[in-house]
């Protein structure tokens, strides 16, 4: 039993994880490393160079900064693994904080924009797929090329700006409203920037859709399923869409990660206080200790989200869960 | 678009002799070979099967108009500069005399998209390029030495994937003195990587084919097997790659430079020319529209030309599309 599970593929999977995860610390430690200029200089400013050599030897030896490279990349493991991700002087609040308060805005976004581009993209997707190199199929091409080729700050504002001088709609122009809060606004103030993403998001679902359908089509059971004498619509819903359920459903948890992360220039469009957001700011005020740790956030979400599509895909589909 | 039209694409053929003089992998396609060698004018092949494609001809013909927009922007054969002032005739509409209307600071919007866009192509292929060697040679070495080398490359390839691209390219460029260069090496730190990873499989099988075998066991040093023999056989699959990878690196630049993190004012990009027009739009709409219509274009035409490379060059996907 016990070999079975160390041998399984999801426990391999979880160890690689876990390796990378690791190298990501590593990498967001050396990357705040590259920066010119050490604690002591962010803190002080140009009055640095006033310091005396016992005064400056003091504040090293405070933040730690005599220590060897390896001990000091432990050390901000050890605080970043016990709950201290490093505090904002500017909003005086912990990092922690900051992203209890962020990241739930950014799931909520995510979500939204996959219920969207999953309700965009996988009936456009069947369309496509079900006359090839059609007039439809053309369609759906073409839409789908536009949601890969139109950058979406370039949507985002120019929606923005067309809903609020056709209509007086902005809702992003008040301070934002949290979910509990006031649902009503912000739901309003998230379905704008949630269409703008799922429509770039909607393109890759629909080309996945589109390959698994025509893929799953070609195989014998449909075959066999029409010989029977099946309704179509059955076969196109009850066989062919369930078969290919599993490359979408790979798509669309890749997309949602990306998501964590690639909202950020719609947040920063929407002024929506997301994560990504939190990392703007971090980099616009200096904040350091801000950046590193957010990003390092965002990355083990990525790395989670990923690894959780992953073990969905095996669960969903028999024939890799054998191997 | 050198690299495309130099390189040679593997034809579904039988194998050309050998030139005299230098020596070449034997017969492949008995031993089971994914792809025969080259045939000896590799350049017109690619380009007709390019221009058998639609999506290849409409894709080539818009990716030239925009190289020949920014070799008038750098020679200079505008009629006006980019970064040339003029408050009497500030937010224009577009004209005779100013093509795209003006800005706020009644700058000829043409002449800055053009300067813009010759700055976003630049920083995209010397992004996309970088990416490409640094990305195909380790992933070569990755699959070809396999073991502790293949370890290496794969645990960097994977923390480098655990980043939302675009936040990696944003975390690079805040830390790194921000000029031009620094921002096309940190998108092309993004997309090594997928160099990497669509590489490094090839490899791993192709080591194992009898030509390989041959040439090793035949006393050829490890680099000359790798770049005589391994790497004609993936040329293929770098070439659609790089085309594709263009265009999101086109957008991964724009997008740095709406957030404030891409080349650094006054020089013109097409990410901060709309973000400065988002509190113009009402008033000036062509201060978006130019530059945006200009980008869309763009990236339409790379993702084109890149469908269209792809299906010029991997005979088992064409016509699946």
């Amino acid at each position: 039993m016990l070999t079975r599970v160390l041998h399984s593929s999801i426990t391999r999977r979880f160890v690689t994880a876990l390796g990378t995860l690791f190298g990501v610390a590593v990498l967001v430690f050396a990357m705040l490393r590259a920066i010119p200029g050490d604690q002591v200089t962010a803190q002080f400013g140009i009055e640095s160079g006033a310091l005396t050599a016992a005064q400056r030897a003091s504040l090293e030896s405070y933040y730690g900064l005599d220590q060897p490279l390896f001990v000091q990349f432990f050390s901000w493991l050890g605080n970043v693994l016990t709950g201290n991700q490093g505090f904002s002087a500017r909003s005086h609040m912990s990092v922690a904080e900051l992203t209890a308060l962020s990241l739930p805005v950014t799931i909520e976004l995510a979500i939204i924009t996959i219920v969207f581009s999953l309700l965009l993209g996988v009936p456009l997707g069947m369309l496509s797929a079900s006359k090839p190199n059609s007039a439809r199929d053309a369609f759906g091409q073409v839409i789908a090329l536009a949601g890969l080729s139109i950058p979406a700050f370039l949507l985002g504002s120019s929606v923005m700006a067309w809903a609020a001088s056709s209509w007086g709609e902005n809702p992003n122009g008040q301070a934002f409203a949290q979910l509990a809060e006031n649902p009503g606004l912000n739901l309003r103030q998230m379905i704008l920037p949630a269409a703008v993403l799922a429509f770039g998001i909607a393109a890759p679902i629909m080309r996945t859709t589109r390959t698994a359908v025509l893929d799953v089509r070609s195989k014998d059971f449909i075959r066999t399923a029409r010989a029977k004498g099946l309704a179509p619509r059955r076969i196109q819903f009850r066989h062919v869409l369930t078969n290919a359920l599993v490359p979408i459903t790979t798509m669309t948890g890749l997309q949602f990660g990306y998501l964590l992360g690639g909202a950020i220039v719609i947040e920063q469009v929407f002024s929506l206080p997301g994560i990504g957001r939190q990392v703007l700011v971090g980099i616009e005020q200096k904040e350091y200790a801000v950046v590193q740790s957010t990003i390092l956030i965002i990355a083990v979400c990525f790395v989670l989200v990923n690894l959780l599509t992953d073990i969905l895909y095996r669960v969903i589909d028999p024939r890799v869960r054998a191997l | 678009m050198s690299a495309a039209s130099s390189a040679p694409p593997p034809m579904p053929t039988a194998p050309e002799p050998a030139p005299p003089g230098k020596p070449r992998p034997p017969d492949q396609t008995e031993s089971g070979a994914p792809q025969a060698p080259a045939r000896r004018r590799p350049a017109r092949d690619g380009l007709r099967l390019l221009l058998r494609s639609r999506a290849g001809v409409v894709g080539l013909a818009i990716v030239t108009v925009v190289v020949a927009v920014c070799l008038a922007s750098v020679f200079g054969w505008l009629a006006h500069e980019p970064n040339a002032q003029d408050p009497l005739s500030r937010l224009q509409a577009p004209d005779g005399e100013h093509w795209f209307g003006t800005d706020r600071f009644g700058r000829d919007v043409f002449a800055r998209v053009a300067a813009g866009l010759l700055n976003s192509s630049l920083i995209a292929l010397v992004a996309v390029a970088f990416s490409a060697v640094v990305g195909t040679v380790a992933g070569v070495a990755a699959g070809f030495f396999r073991g502790a080398a293949d370890a290496a490359v794969s645990g960097v390839t994977n923390v480098l994937f655990a980043f939302p691209p675009l936040l990696l390219a944003l975390a690079l460029a805040s830390v790194l003195t921000r000029n031009w260069f620094t921002v096309a090496v940190a998108i092309a730190v993004v997309y090594t990587p997928i160099f990497i990873r669509v590489t490094r499989g090839p490899v791993l099988s192709l080591r194992e084919i009898e030509f390989v075998r041959a040439a090793r066991a035949a006393g050829r040093t490890a680099p000359a097997i790798m770049f005589r023999h391994i790497l004609p056989n993936i040329t293929s699959i770098v070439i659609v790659q790089i085309t594709l990878s263009l265009s999101w690196a086109v957008l991964t630049e724009a997008s740095l430079s709406f957030l404030g993190l891409g080349t650094p004012p006054p020089a013109p990009s097409l990410g901060s020319m709309i973000y400065e027009a988002r509190t113009l739009v009402n008033i000036a709409p062509w201060t978006m529209i130019a530059p945006g219509l200009v980008m869309i274009a763009l990236v339409v035409g790379l993702n084109l030309l890149g469908d269209g490379v792809r299906d010029a060059l991997d005979p088992q996907g064409r016509g699946r599309r």
